[in-house]
């Protein structure tokens, strides 16, 4: 078992999971205790001596499948290390389902899942899954597709929104769905969270076998998703986007609680002398217990003026929820978007204190088109010059979001000359990896020059450690 | 090695007696606890049922509870002990008249009686079977946590006065945080780690059976079903299992059998408490 853990643990640490050499030999002494046939149990507690923190939890278990399957050297080897089967999950066929049910004609196949996704028998389903895969999924030996590809497939020819409609209609015909609004939303939602079972069998299944085909190795490589805080703004699937979209508010809050504590440590208060007297009285006079004044630390003030076309939109859209989600770090936040014309937007976030709410509102209500719809900085620099910069002082900060892609236009890059010097400071973020800075249209160091940093901000990583730093400041 | 359990199913089993319903997680981290001897950190969202596990693990093993409760600025003379300054003091007033040796006054109030103990100590001296609950640890201050990690590690406290105090068995420890900031790497290398959510419908059916004496089956599960999809509206706080339980009692006290959008819309203030909440969830599941 020890070689098999430590086989584990390598692939962990490959996925960019912390795992310490502590944890790893809690991790050993841990499966002394464990019955290794109850697989669920050894994978909750390899996760709780492994595993820190629970956004990494999805990473480790989709290395804990592969790694812990019927296909892997390990599995192969058992026998000769005495693991029981169990641990390495359900048995199957080989990449091609070793033609396991393989004549159902597909009205047969819904049949039957149907009468499963009804009683949720948990085994029949994954049989079924089985099966689905074998005939749809089309998956071949050394065939260099995903297994997003194979998923699409299956998915596509079992026709979940089908299956879907018939349950509602079978459920109906029992009488049990009344078109009511509730009662057929909860109903609803029961059975979406049945067929998303159905598909996370439907990708183990698929898993299982690719890892069959091409090795544990070669298929936690092309697992390896991206932890949230990794991924890019400008490249994010939808998946993504919700991964990034929840990984927001917790990762705003610790840091405003770090910030917070850093702040109170750093103005410890000086002595009250007053308290501390009156508080001796307690003790004969004696001074036993010192009072501190609570300190006021200054806020910065800041404004963002963030590009909001197309390219770079979900960029800004993350940012601009991550810095009024600070704000209470900030004297004041304000913030502009703009494409080629320019709009403030602060009142979208301050009427409400829904965050989702007030960037729909951005994206629907604010006024950012001027002639054609392509960025345009220079033109928006220039109005924004013309109507805010004398609410510019010297506790304001300035960060300017966007990728700098002018389209050729003017760069009016006079107007950051200027608001440097009446600011605090002026800061801008590009979405861009640096190596993409000043190709084609990019033109980041005519504005650079006039800033007092200039940084790459691709994922949550780069923004969380931005904010930190200029709230501190 | 403590054995307080027969194996995961055991824990399952034993923490249902005293009603509290554990998932494959949640037992399996308990069991290896009792086992490695390691204290657990417990996260979630508020209202899970982290500081319930404490106490059910300490009910289903005959153990007594001694919990410290966290807050900012809690100190060692909080956690772990401190001397009575107050009666120190008038011991040494009482002493002028007498004019006892300054030597005997000192060993005097630096002994038992005049020592405050605090639960840390509490835990460590105790002779009885304990769990130990440090809760909403992630309200101390870095120095506290230093403080709590070197207590978790040896067992044992040196008080300069006394000597050194060592515990004599290990209990189970459970130290919960909210995750309102990230604890240091070398408190959670020193704890197993397990992350409590929000329940799915059949265990949250369950809770509310068990939590809410009097409700059947049918309604059970309605209250399980209406909170999983008030849960997937975008809101301030979500419900939690606590408020679920509420809510299920105010039903039972409102003699509602069964749910429709007349009766969420006048219980909502039990299940939520933000105003904006409120509003966004009876859009969706009153008004609709
Ligand atoms: N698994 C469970 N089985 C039975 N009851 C539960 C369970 N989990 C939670 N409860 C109920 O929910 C209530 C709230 O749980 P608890 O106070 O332990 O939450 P918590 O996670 O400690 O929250 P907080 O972060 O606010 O301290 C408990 O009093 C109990 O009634
Ligand atoms: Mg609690």
């Amino acid at each position: 078992m020890l070689d098999v853990l430590q086989g584990f643990v390598h692939e962990l640490r490959s996925a960019g999971l912390p795992v310490s050499m502590t944890e790893n030999l809690d991790a050993m002494t841990a499966m002394e205790h464990v019955d290794l046939q109850a697989r669920e149990v050894v994978r909750s507690v390899l996760a709780a001596t492994l595993v820190k923190q629970q956004r990494h939890r999805p990473a480790f278990d989709t290395v804990f499948d592969v790694y812990f399957s019927l296909f892997s050297p390990a599995a192969e080897d058992r026998a000769a290390l005495d693991l029981p089967d169990e641990l390495f999950g359900t048995a199957g066929g080989d990449i091609q389902g070793g033609g396991a049910g393989g004549d159902l004609t597909r009205e047969e196949l819904a049949e039957m899942l149907l009468r499963a996704l009804q009683s949720m028998d948990l085994d029949e389903l994954r049989r079924l899954a089985g099966m689905a895969v074998s005939q749809f999924a089309g998956m071949e030996p050394g065939r260099p597709v995903g297994g997003t590809y194979y998923l699409y497939r299956t998915l596509r020819q079992l026709d979940l929104d089908d299956l879907s409609a018939r349950l509602v209609e079978q459920a109906r015909a029992r009488g049990e769905i009344p078109d009511d609004p509730l009662p057929g939303r909860l109903a609803r939602e029961e059975q979406e969270a049945r067929l998303r079972e159905l598909r996370r069998l439907v990708e183990e299944e698929i898993r299982r076998r690719l890892v069959a085909d091409r090795g544990v190795e070669a298929m936690a490589r092309t697992l390896r998703k991206p932890l949230p805080e990794d991924i890019d703004f400008m490249h994010a699937s939808r998946d993504e986007m919700l991964a990034l979209q929840r990984a927001i508010q917790p990762l705003t809050r610790l840091l405003a609680a770090r910030l917070a504590q850093r702040r109170r440590r750093r103005h410890r208060g000086s002595l009250d002398f007053r308290r501390t007297v009156r508080a001796s009285m307690n003790y004969g006079g004696v001074p036993v217990e010192p009072k501190f004044r609570r300190p006021h630390p200054a806020k910065p003030e800041i404004m963002v003026v963030a590009d909001i076309s197309g390219s770079v939109a979900s960029f800004a859209r993350f940012t601009l929820q991550f810095v009024h989600a600070m704000a209470s770090q900030f004297s004041r936040v304000r913030s502009f978007v703009f494409i080629d014309g320019i709009d403030e937007v602060t009142r979208f976030f301050e009427d409400t204190d829904d965050i989702s709410e007030a960037v729909h509102r951005v994206n629907t209500e604010a006024d950012v088109v001027w002639v054609d719809g392509h960025s345009d900085y220079g033109h928006a620099f220039s109005v924004f010059h013309e109507r805010h910069e004398r609410e510019v002082t010297q506790k304001t900060s300035v960060i300017f979001l966007g990728d700098a892609r002018n389209n050729y236009h003017a760069s009016q890059n006079w107007v950051l000359q200027s608001l440097q010097k009446r600011a605090r400071h002026v800061y801008w973020l590009n979405p861009e990896p640096r190596g993409y800075w000043d190709t084609g249209d990019s033109i980041i160091s005519e504005y650079g020059r006039y800033c007092d940093g200039v940084y790459e901000c691709r994922n949550l990583r780069q923004l969380e450690r931005f904010v930190s730093t200029i709230a501190d400041a | 090695m403590g054995e307080r359990f027969e194996s995961v199913a055991d824990v399952v089993e034993r923490l249902r007696s005293v009603d509290y319903l554990a998932d494959d997680d949640i037992a399996s981290v308990t069991y290896l606890a009792d086992r490695l001897e390691k204290p657990v950190l417990v996260e979630g969202p508020a209202g899970v049922g982290k500081t319930e596990l404490a106490k059910a693990i300490a009910a289903a093993t005959g153990s007594r509870l001694i919990r410290l409760q966290c807050y900012e600025g809690l100190d060692e003379a909080k956690a772990l002990y401190e001397w009575n300054y107050k009666k120190q003091l008038l011991r040494i007033q009482a002493d002028r008249e007498h004019e006892t040796s300054w030597e005997s006054v000192e060993s005097d109030i630096f002994s038992e009686p005049f020592l405050l103990t605090r639960p840390l100590l509490e835990a460590i001296r105790a002779e009885d079977p304990v769990v130990l609950l440090i809760d909403e640890v992630d309200r101390v201050e870095i120095e506290t946590e230093a403080l709590l990690l070197e207590v978790l590690s040896d067992f044992q406290v040196s008080i300069p006065e006394l000597g050194t105090i060592v515990g004599k068995q290990r209990p189970i420890v459970l130290l919960t945080s909210n995750n309102t900031r990230e604890l240091s790497e070398a408190l959670k290398r020193r704890c197993l780690f397990l992350h409590v959510d929000y329940p799915d419908v059949e265990r949250e059916k369950e809770i509310v059976r068990v939590r809410v004496p009097g409700i059947d089956e049918e309604l059970a599960e309605q209250v399980a079903r209406v909170v999983r999809s008030v849960r997937t509206l975008d809101l301030k706080k979500a419900p939690s299992i606590s408020e679920t339980i509420d809510w299920a009692r105010t039903l039972i006290y409102l003699g509602r059998s069964e749910i429709s959008p007349e009766v969420i819309g006048e219980t909502l203030h039990v299940l939520l408490k933000y105003q904006s909440d409120i509003a966004k969830a009876r859009k969706e599941l009153v008004e609709k």
